[in-house]
């Protein structure tokens, strides 16, 4: 390879590498000037309420869904699996534990960030466009305060209570399959759960997942908007990346976190 | 899509997600169990405590009465120090057995506590003396192989 | 603005040296051809960009350097006019034009009313009050957002492009306004446009730039009279002269007789 292509490529990956630190940089500071402003989105609860709604409310439906089905593959496939070892009767706890631990905040997460998400991104976004985030600096409203703060908050509000709801209809679900179609026992499949699943730490765990990761979701999708480029091109790339870096670091953080949480069990 | 009806499925959503969250906690998980009733603590000591964990249930004639609160190693004596987190509508006398005990074969590993006949009770804090350990599976096929050797050299 | 020098790229700018004069009460325009410099400057007065050299002063106060709490009392005190309006998509006009008044102010509803109404009315558009902006036509939207920019009755507005895209009866109606309001409230109008002939027909003064800096200046008599190829080019609407009409490019039968080959 001739040495001038060679050194476009590095400079490249270093300009770019310098890019991308600089943004998160950017990221950051963005980030504590949402938090410096939030106050507002509380004295201000309408508007956060609002946002609650369009983020919430609005997933209302592809999150109970998803869960439901998604309880229902559970169901299938898990009593599948223990009745090789004997153990259909363990289908409850099986189901229960890999819903509130994992798959509730996870999955609702993932479905949050691309429906949410990805709205809140493009909404700022064209607000930025059509020049009304500057229509409002110049009116001496901070958009931060006014439109940023609350769409975060409403977020970080929406998750935990969209992923509780995931892990609710995906029991149900697989309550429906296991007990009604397949023939698990009722009392055992509620009774080797409850044994099985603790408030603390699966239960009071999944909350915690949740909120972290309604935090990444939020915090990138406002982030996006606001940097967005203010074009057609530039919205559309933006909500992209809400949508993919918002779902990476949904994974990410979900290993890092179970590492730290369920470190201790299985062991003596 | 005016205020009120916002903030009516706004409503809706909050307490029909924390809702959720309580029945979670309530019918899957298991947060109606001891750890809200009063409770006081015992202790026990034992050779070796074989796959015992903690929250493992403390059953008495199969019923729980209790959750193993902490394991600990004691430094002078080498023994297992278990600690007991029981219900405190259930008393034990003097002169309980408390054994390690496996469900099933494979089940999970949990302390049963058999009563005796002494009329006084242990109270909070108070020491259980009678204990058995857990049977290590490598220990008891030693021991057959060993008994097996030396009834044949006997022979 | 004294001596003001500009760039978004340090290496590049896109103001060079200008010095500018806006009398209190009077209607100035800033001409010249797209990417010029001229919305830049607006924001420089407003205090969203600042300037590498040079003072620009509003009302005595250096806008640089103004805190934090400084820039927010200024920016209550001016009002701005964005291209196309900028009107929040997601209120009606009402709620748009109550927007200023809601946040800087605690008038209670009835005088907040009142006082949208009022503004409104002098835009002509008090009965469209309910509707979206979605809803309204490009000069409608246009005069909402003027009347949005007058709500707190600030000393000094700022029109960016206010007669971009316009059928030539909004075009009379906006021009008219921005004069009549003007003297009425007794503001300071400062407007950015390339249109010429609406700009002859009422401003007090005008300022010409090309490339960053300033061509030419004067009032619209002086204007219309000059003599100055780049304010003739641009009064007559000449396709070809100071602003030349072809991007710079290699000369033409160079590139054919390289094609052909």
């Amino acid at each position: 390879m001739p040495a001038s292509t060679l050194a476009r490529g590095v400079r490249r990956i270093g300009a770019g590498t310098i890019r991308a630190v600089s943004r998160a940089g950017f990221a950051t500071r963005f980030f504590l000037l949402v938090l410096r402003h939030s106050p507002s989105a509380f004295h201000r609860l309408q508007l956060t309420a609002r946002e609650i709604y369009f983020a919430g409310v609005l997933s209302l439906v592809v999150i109970m869904v998803s869960g439901l089905f998604v309880g229902m593959v559970l169901g299938l496939q898990g009593y599948d699996a223990l009745n090789k070892y004997g153990a259909g009767d363990s289908l409850g706890i099986f189901v229960g534990l890999s819903l509130v631990r994992e798959l509730g905040p996870v999955v609702a997460g993932l479905l949050f960030a691309s429906r949410a998400g990805s709205a809140i991104t493009a909404e700022i976004g064209l607000m930025k466009t059509t020049e009304q985030l500057s229509a409002m600096e110049m009116m001496a409203v901070d958009p931060l305060a006014r439109i940023v703060a609350p769409r975060f908050w409403g977020g970080v509000i929406s998750m935990p209570l969209l992923a509780a709801l995931f892990s609710v209809m995906g029991v149900f679900g697989a309550y429906l399959v296991g007990v009604r179609l397949i023939g698990v026992d009722n009392g055992t499949f509620w009774g080797n759960m409850q044994a099985g699943i603790g408030f603390w730490p699966d239960v009071t765990n999944g909350i915690i997942k949740s909120l972290v990761f309604g935090i990444a979701v939020s915090l990138i999708a406002v982030f996006e908007g606001y940097d967005a480029n203010p074009t057609a091109e530039g919205v559309s790339a933006a909500t992209t990346r809400t949508v993919v870096g918002g779902s990476l670091a949904i994974l990410a953080l979900d290993f890092v976190l179970t590492v730290f949480m369920f470190r201790g069990l299985g062991s003596g | 899509m005016n205020k009120a009806t916002i903030d009516l499925w706004v409503g809706i959503f909050v307490t029909i997600g924390l809702g959720a969250i309580v029945f979670l906690a309530l019918k899957v998980g298991n947060l109606t169990s001891i750890e809200t009733k009063p409770t006081y603590r015992l202790d026990a000591s034992f050779d070796n405590i074989g796959g015992l964990k903690l929250r493992a249930p403390v059953k008495a004639a199969g019923v729980i009465v209790g959750r193993v609160e902490s394991v600990k190693l004691d430094n002078k004596t080498y023994e297992a120090v278990v600690s007991l987190r029981m219900d405190n509508g259930y008393q034990f006398s003097k002169d309980t057995i408390a054994s390690i005990l496996t469900s099933g074969l494979l089940g999970e590993v949990y302390i049963g506590l058999e009563a005796g006949g002494d009329p006084v009770m242990l109270a909070d804090g108070g020491r259980i003396s009678k204990t058995q350990s857990a049977v290590v599976l490598e220990k008891l096929i030693g021991q057959f192989l060993f008994d097996k050797a030396s009834s044949g050299s006997a022979k | 603005m004294t001596d003001v020098t500009f760039g978004y790229d340090r290496r590049r700018p896109v103001l060079r040296g200008i010095n500018m004069a806006i009398p209190r009460g009077k209607v100035v325009a800033i001409m010249g051809g797209s990417g010029c410099g001229k919305t830049t400057m607006l924001r420089l007065i407003g205090g969203q960009l600042r300037q590498q050299t040079g003072k620009v002063l509003v009302d005595g106060q250096s806008v640089k350097d103004l805190s934090r709490d400084g820039l927010y009392a200024l920016r209550r005190r001016v009002g701005m006019l964005f291209q196309f309006g900028a009107l929040f998509t997601d209120m009606t006009v009402y709620e748009n034009v109550a927007f200023p008044m809601r946040e800087h102010t605690d008038l209670d509803d009835a005088l907040i009313r009142d006082l949208v109404l009022m503004k409104l009315n002098a835009v002509g558009l008090r009965g469209a009050a309910q509707l979206r902006p979605a809803e309204l036509s490009g000069g409608m939207a246009r005069r909402v957002a003027l009347a949005r920019a007058i709500a707190l009755d600030p000393m000094l507005v700022m029109y960016d492009e206010p007669f971009a895209g316009l059928d030539p009866i909004s075009l009379g109606v906006v021009g008219q306004l921005i004069r009549t309001l003007n003297d009425a409230l007794g503001i300071t109008s400062v407007v950015v446009t390339h249109d010429v002939y609406e700009s002859l027909k009422m401003v007090d003064y005008l300022y010409f730039v090309s490339e960053g800096r300033i061509i030419s200046q004067g009032t619209p008599e002086e204007v219309r009279n000059s003599t100055d190829p780049f304010v003739r080019q641009f009064v007559d609407g000449q396709p070809d002269g100071p602003v030349p009409f072809h991007y710079p490019a290699r000369p033409y039968a160079e590139e054919l007789a390289v094609r052909a080959r």
